[in-house]
């Protein structure tokens, strides 16, 4: 069977918290977490990853450039990427998905549904 | 002449066997006819009797059809009530799981809140937890933490998200909604959620006691939901009792400890001046 695996790039702990859970209901995932845009970044590169988590406000790099970071980088630019912000505006959206984002989840979560979202970016049934 | 005579006698006489022969040929063939026609009556009847036998034995077995297919219908429709009632079951079960779904993600919710909680001594840690706690599980956007002083009994905000820390002013017991909230222990939440207009920092949409068993040792005010947030949910009011008790006991021993510590580090610092 396929392992998965998944960057979780968000400074709130609990945050990270709340995403593992709901992501546990995938076999054979591995979940890697980085706190802010550069640790992601830099995690991103030491490893193979399947899709990559990422909040919009954090401290030293946000989440809206660490997505243009990988999307500018052939080797990512078809990663899927989901965001999961505080940000519910319709601008804030439509310009995280511009930059390339896949998926965009609004804040408080509710972990079905990105566990749906998550499972569809990964094309598992 | 007689020779002729008995030539044509015995001619005569070929022609009375012929006749006679003739005769006979006549008779058997009359009987014949007759026998024919009996025989022709016999086949009608018997083609009757057939008829009427194929009559008799054909609604036999349709009198058997029509009770086999009643039969057969009995057990459709015992059938279709059994479908409809599995399939009400399976509906029943589809419902329950969802909501036992939902309750093992608000249980969830509850067991990471309170595990972040617990999870430090640091006192600015744990109030950076209650605020992460407060976005991300309730959905607040303006918010704050006011805490009372031991001896004036005012509340004053200790870590704020979305407005200024300073912003809020110094509540003195019973001094309205927050002030009596602090008095009373009881939580107050509005009635309906306004999403528009400015907020007024006196008037919180929710206000909860931060208490450890009756003693109220502050206060988490809510000011603003996040837009998409639109209303509470069950699991809200739940986080909410949470905090009210986790929070405190967390924000109590982490001030403990940080107090303890720093009368450790000044009792050492004596003990390093005596012995030096």
């Amino acid at each position: 069977m396929d392992e998965y695996k998944i960057l979780i790039v968000e400074d709130s702990p609990t945050m990270r918290q709340l995403i593992i859970f709901a992501l546990k209901r995938i076999r054979n995932i591995k979940v890697v977490e980085a706190g802010d845009g550069v640790d992601g970044l830099k995690k991103l590169l030491s490893d193979t990853f399947h899709l990559v988590i990422v909040d919009i406000n954090m401290p030293v790099m946000d989440g809206l450039k660490m997505i243009s970071l990988i999307r500018k980088d052939n080797v990512y630019k078809n990663i899927p990427i989901i965001i999961i912000t505080t940000e519910g505006g319709k601008e804030d959206k439509e310009r995280a998905m511009a930059l390339g984002a896949n998926a965009y989840i609004t804040k408080p979560i509710s972990a079905p549904y990105v566990l749906n979202v998550v499972k569809e970016l990964l094309n598992i049934s | 002449m007689e020779d002729s005579r008995g030539k044509n006698g015995s001619i005569f006489a070929r022609a009375e066997e012929f006749l006679q022969a003739f005769k006979k040929g006549a008779e058997f063939t009359q009987e014949l006819l007759k026998e024919n026609e009996k025989l022709r009556f016999k086949v009608v009847q018997l083609e009757e009797e057939s008829k009427s036998l194929s009559q008799a034995t054909g609604s036999d077995t349709q009198k058997e059809l029509v009770k086999k297919i009643s039969r057969l219908e009995e057990e459709k429709r015992e059938l279709l009530d059994r479908y409809r009632e599995v399939e009400s079951e399976n509906r029943d079960f589809a419902q329950r799981y969802v909501e036992i779904e939902e309750e093992n993600n608000n249980l969830a919710n509850l067991y990471i809140a309170s595990f972040q909680l617990h999870s430090t001594l640091d006192f600015k840690e744990v109030l950076q937890i209650i605020l992460e706690i407060v976005i991300n599980l309730i959905g607040a956007e303006k918010f704050g933490i006011l805490l009372m002083d031991e001896k004036s009994r005012e509340l004053q905000s200790m870590a704020t998200e979305g407005i200024d820390k300073d912003d809020i002013p110094i509540i003195k017991p019973g001094e309205g909604i927050i002030g009596k909230v602090s008095e009373s222990g009881e939580p107050y939440f509005v009635e309906e959620i306004n999403e528009e207009g400015e907020i007024n920092l006196l008037h919180p949409m929710v206000c909860i006691p931060l208490k450890i068993k009756e003693h109220v040792i502050g206060v988490i005010v809510i000011y603003k939901l996040l837009q998409q947030k639109k209303k509470f949910v069950e699991v809200d009011y739940e986080l909410f009792t949470l905090l009210a008790g986790h929070a405190a006991t967390a924000i109590f021993s982490s001030k403990l400890y940080s107090e303890s510590e720093r009368k450790l580090s000044t009792i050492q610092g004596f003990i390093d001046l005596l012995t030096k």
